[in-house]
């Protein structure tokens, strides 16, 4: 009977354990929590940021919630808990927006272009966008799908330059990480990309970029459970501090 | 062959189970099945054909079934062999190398992939003197797709052809020595006609582990219609832009699934 009942005991620690503990239960203290969710390619600056705004803002806890813009806007619809979006395309804000869940109108507070990325030193002396299409190298971009990919699409439309890449990637990271490993010549991701791997690849700057920049709207959610604060990081974002932060990590800045 | 089974089963059925039982039974049944339900909740049944029937899709799933034959026939060729030498091979070290290739089973695919990657990557050890020998690369072609999963079915058919190999005993083919047949004859006349069915659920289950197949795919071979991206991939990556499609591709892969276990079950019950 006592070995039962330790068996029945066991066994409801460890769902309880796999429940997960619930904010309150790991921090004792009436803080308050601000729930951000950032496109992956704000990692660095927003990383920053919520430092400096939990200074600014005693007893606040900062949460941020990295993925794929359009994953998060997916997990916002589907009720994801969240105080603060920010896209990394104004289509995904728009999914978040044309539910209702957006607090007024997003605000655009930077921007980001493509360059090409290749090994250091740039081996095979790719100069331009046009070098893309040579047939003697590997390129990968992003999907279509996704708002890198859709940047390569508007610039093969606005040059007439078709590219014949070997993959194209779900995300940003996957078609850097294709260059840095060496399994491809070149590679079509964000200046901001580039700059976070530092000196593992050579970022070329090419004139089309301009032709399909990318918005980086940022909206305080309707459900927010701290609107205030919510506003407040927006805030610190779109002001200047956000801007020098994002500035320093090769963003353009808003318009 | 299946009538005695199916008396014994009859037989055990009479003896009762615990009440208690059927609740977590349930449980369990309600987490596998009703997702699924939820799946076909949320399909957009009008446009289906439409999703369906796009380039994209029927791209996906040429690739996904020519993909996961060859990669199947490539299991059979060489995983059938390993099962034998692992269940009758008389070596020193048999238990360790059992355990090793076990491991694509609990690595997480993507690990599998990233190690494909920095083995025949163009970077990597094999993948190097590949360039260099033949101008050979490997990532990024329907190959690697092959190889991916290949990685991932192969211990689904070794394991399954090995435990068959176990059941069904060395008994007749040690008569089959003593009335003169040698260890090949004995193997293709009396070993293989017995253990057809443990390796044909074995097929079956690589197979269907092939069709699924993300993880390693994704790492190692990249994403490029009609040449690299199986439905998994497609359903990945429509799911960024268009959810009604991915839930369409979901589905698919479903019916796919559900059909791979109708033609497996019946001959896994009977070994």
């Amino acid at each position: 009977m006592t070995r039962r009942l330790l068996a029945v005991g066991a066994a409801v620690l460890v769902l309880a354990g796999c429940g997960g503990a619930a904010p309150a239960e790991t921090d004792p203290s009436p803080a308050r929590t601000l729930t951000v969710f950032a496109a992956a390619s704000l990692t660095d600056v927003f990383t920053e940021l919520e430092t400096r705004f939990e200074a600014d803002n005693p007893g606040v806890d900062v949460v941020l919630n990295y993925g794929a813009s359009s994953d998060l806007a997916q997990q916002l619809v589907n009720g994801g808990p969240a105080d603060v979006f920010a896209a990394a395309s104004a289509s995904t804000m728009a999914t978040v927006t044309d539910a209702g869940l957006v607090e007024g109108t997003p605000v655009v507070f930077a921007r980001n272009r493509l360059q090409i990325v290749t090994a250091p030193g740039n081996p095979e002396g790719i100069a331009g966008f046009a070098d893309l299409a040579r047939p003697d190298l590997q390129v990968v971009v992003c999907a279509p799908q996704v708002p890198c990919g859709a940047a390569v699409e508007r610039i093969e439309t606005a040059t007439g330059i078709t590219l014949t890449p070997v993959s194209e990637e779900p995300d940003v990271r996957s078609t850097l990480g294709r260059v840095t490993t060496g399994n491809a010549d070149a590679g079509l991701v964000y200046v901001t990309d580039v700059g976070s791997v530092g000196d593992a690849v050579e970022g070329v700057d090419f004139p089309e970029a301009e032709q399909a920049v990318t918005d980086y709207p940022i909206g305080v959610l309707a459900t927010a459970p701290q609107p205030e604060l919510a506003r407040a990081f927006a805030d610190l974002v779109s002001g200047a501090d956000g801007q020098a932060v994002l500035a320093g990590a090769g963003f353009v800045g808003a318009p | 062959m299946t009538a005695p089974v199916r008396t014994r089963d009859r037989h055990e059925a009479a003896v009762g189970l615990p009440r208690l039982l059927w609740v977590p039974a349930g449980l369990a049944f309600a987490l596998i099945a009703l997702p699924v339900v939820g799946l076909g909740l949320r399909t957009d049944w009008p446009r289906l054909p439409e999703l369906l029937l796009s380039e994209a899709a029927l791209d996906a799933l040429r690739l996904s079934l020519l993909t996961a034959s060859c990669s199947t026939v490539i299991c059979i060729v060489l995983g059938g062999p390993l099962a034998v030498v692992l269940a009758r091979g008389r070596l020193p070290g048999l238990q360790v190398l059992r355990s090793i290739v076990l491991l694509p089973l609990v690595l997480p695919p993507v690990v599998g992939g990233l190690a494909l990657l920095y083995l025949v990557g163009r970077t990597g050890l094999v993948g190097q003197g590949l360039e260099l020998a033949f101008g050979i690369t490997v990532p990024f072609t329907t190959a690697a797709v092959v190889l991916a999963q290949t990685f991932v079915a192969l211990p689904f058919l070794v394991v399954s052809l090995e435990g068959a190999l176990r059941t069904s005993g060395q008994r007749y083919e040690a008569v089959a020595a003593t009335l003169g047949a040698s260890p090949a004859l004995a193997f293709r006349r009396v070993t293989v006609p017995l253990v057809l069915p443990g390796l044909l659920s074995g097929a079956v289950l690589a197979f269907a582990r092939c069709l699924g197949e993300f993880g390693a795919t994704i790492a190692f071979a990249g994403s490029l219609q009609g040449t690299t991206r199986t439905l998994p991939l497609l359903v990945y990556l429509a799911r960024e832009s268009d959810v009604d499609a991915a839930v369409a591709l979901s589905l698919l892969l479903v019916v796919v699934a559900v059909v791979v276990i109708a033609i497996a079950r019946p001959r896994t019950v009977a070994s």
